[in-house]
């Protein structure tokens, strides 16, 4: 075709090739290959033990931390091999932000919670007016900042866990993450909770890559633009969220989202 | 009426359960009648000193411990409290970052067969007994005192220090590493996603949020200080002095005690002083004990 599209070249955030990953000798993901775009919510769905987790814990290189993993294969994110020998994890976590199931607030004031990254990346932390707004606006984006800008010095921990989990989510931003990795972020919530954080998480797209495990369908089809679905350590599916619950292309899928297993 | 099981038989389990519910009782209370018992009797002997004798400026305030000499005893334990406390903050001053240091490495950097190993030795630690160390304090460090530092005397505050900081460090290094322990995975995994590396995951997460049990562990190497006798009997040079420097002799409120009570007459002045002491002694460290319990049980609650 001579006709040149004006549509540019989608961009990746991130690229998984042919990823397989062992924990000691359990083998978890198989040839696991994904293009997952950048601006986007990529939703992960599929039974528990499928291995949606440990995929999302690898781009981060979180999965690491209980020292018998071992991997093959190459994960990239923004084009960059992040199993490259000279990769430094702390580097990689900057730009990879994560949120965990269970909101995981430091035991410190809430301030200090959205400035833990920022003091970590940056040797200088900047005037106390400097950190106010990195403050007020990393609140703001997670729609907590009216709520707590009175109690900024109370304890993190005796937020509600709605509020803890949006806090989680602040404190990654003010060291300008590209993506952000959510492990069943709304899974410890309450559905008020969950409908909140849903809904912040629906602000974010465009500005942030977003990957978010779910074990809840109506969440991955209401709140993200793409989906995949793995089993048993394989991707059995990516495609446009809205295609995937409706016309999905493989029977397992279609078994799955009709609720014949998992 | 052969299918009529009496209900309220009682057999022999009944009685096992009854009997054994009452020992069990018995056990849970004797610790609180022992310390009740303990108290009552050391105030009983000390009464008398404190009632008709005990000045209480000359006995806090003046540095002159005489008590068995016969036209004018002084009761001065302002240097036996010198000497005590310098001892126990020297020994605080080595056992802080000794036993934090193996805490934070038993805790958070030792896995599997090597911190199963340390626990264990640091526990055997913990259990050698206290004239051991007076000895070692007696026999080795002295003379190496003596020859290190080219001074008359190797029994000192330096010396006794020295044993006491190694003595309080391997049972502060268990309740720290404990309060180490305490701390939710979480927290460690919050962090390091974030980007933090071991230092800073301990140091500006692990550290603040143990730090109550960090408090417990300290106040209980210094109950333990201050309670200390034989070791620091041994190693101090026993001499009733106000110490200028760590090489200076000293003499503790415990071994003071220790040394005179045999000699004394029941009843005497002096042995009721010296039990006066022991209440002195009994309160402060019952008050450090009770605080640094407090404290971790704190951390416990929250």
């Amino acid at each position: 075709m001579n006709i040149t599209t004006k549509e540019k070249p989608v961009e990746l955030a991130i690229q998984a090739r042919q990823l397989n990953l062992w924990y000691g000798t359990f083998q978890a993901l198989f040839e696991v290959d994904l293009n997952i775009k950048k601006g986007m919510i990529t939703s992960l769905i599929g039974p528990s033990g499928c291995g949606k987790s440990t995929f999302l814990r690898s781009i981060n290189r979180i999965n690491e931390r209980l020292g018998y993993v071992r991997i093959s294969g190459r994960v990239e994110v923004f084009d960059q091999d992040i199993y490259a020998p000279e990769v430094e994890l702390i580097q990689l976590r900057k730009q990879v932000g994560m949120v965990f199931q269970r909101p995981n607030p430091l035991p410190t004031s809430i301030r200090e919670n959205v400035l833990f990254g920022h003091k970590l990346h940056n040797s200088k932390s900047g005037s106390r007016a400097e950190q106010d707004e990195i403050v007020e606006s990393a609140l703001q984006q997670v729609l907590l900042w009216d709520k707590v800008k009175d109690r900024l010095h109370h304890k993190a921990t005796k937020l509600s866990l709605e509020e803890q989990q949006k806090l989680c989510i602040a404190r990654l931003l003010p060291v300008k993450p590209g993506v952000l990795l959510m492990d069943e972020p709304c899974s410890a919530l309450d559905p008020k909770g969950t409908e909140a954080v849903e809904e912040l998480i629906w602000e974010l797209r465009g500005k942030y890559s977003i990957l978010i495990v779910t074990h809840n369908m109506a969440q991955a089809r209401r709140a993200s633009e793409e989906c995949i679905f793995m089993l048993m350590g394989k991707v059995v599916e990516h495609s446009l969220t809205s295609q995937m619950f409706v016309t999905p292309a493989q029977q397992e899928t279609a078994d799955y989202i009709e609720g014949r297993y998992g | 009426m052969s299918h009529n099981h009496a209900i309220d038989r009682r057999n022999l389990d009944w009685y096992i359960d009854k009997a054994v519910q009452v020992l069990v009782f018995i056990g849970g209370i004797s610790a609180v009648v022992f310390i009740v018992g303990i108290f009552l009797f050391i105030t009983k002997e000390g009464i008398g000193f404190l009632i008709n004798t005990l000045d209480l400026q000359e006995f806090f305030g003046s540095p002159y411990w005489e008590p068995s000499d016969e036209d004018a005893p002084e009761y001065g334990i302002l240097a036996l409290m010198a000497g005590t406390a310098s001892v126990t903050g020297l020994a605080m001053l080595i056992a802080i970052p000794f036993s934090l240091g193996s805490a934070i490495y038993v805790a958070e950097f030792a896995t599997g067969k090597t911190r199963e190993w340390l626990k264990i030795l640091i526990e055997l630690l913990a259990a050698i007994p206290s004239v051991v160390w007076g000895f070692i304090g007696l026999t080795i460090m002295n003379p190496l005192i003596i020859e290190l530092f080219d001074v008359p005397v190797g029994l000192t505050v330096l010396n006794a220090g020295i044993i006491l900081g190694l003595m309080a460090a391997p049972i502060m290094t268990s309740i720290a590493e404990d309060a180490l322990k305490a701390v939710p995975d979480r927290y460690r995994e919050a962090a390091e996603a974030l980007g933090a590396t071991r230092w800073q995951i301990i140091f500006k997460t692990v550290l603040p949020a143990a730090k109550n049990g960090l408090l417990g562990a300290v106040l209980l190497g210094v109950g333990r200080g201050f309670g200390e006798t034989m070791a620091v009997l041994m190693a101090t040079g026993h001499a009733v002095n106000i110490p200028g420097s760590v090489f200076d002799s000293v003499r503790a409120l415990t071994a003071t005690i220790a040394a005179e009570l045999g000699e004394t007459a029941v009843g005497s002045d002096h042995y009721q002083v010296l039990f006066t002491i022991g209440l002195f002694l009994f309160l402060i460290t019952f008050l450090i004990n009770l605080t640094a319990d407090l404290i971790v049980r704190g951390i416990r609650n929250s």
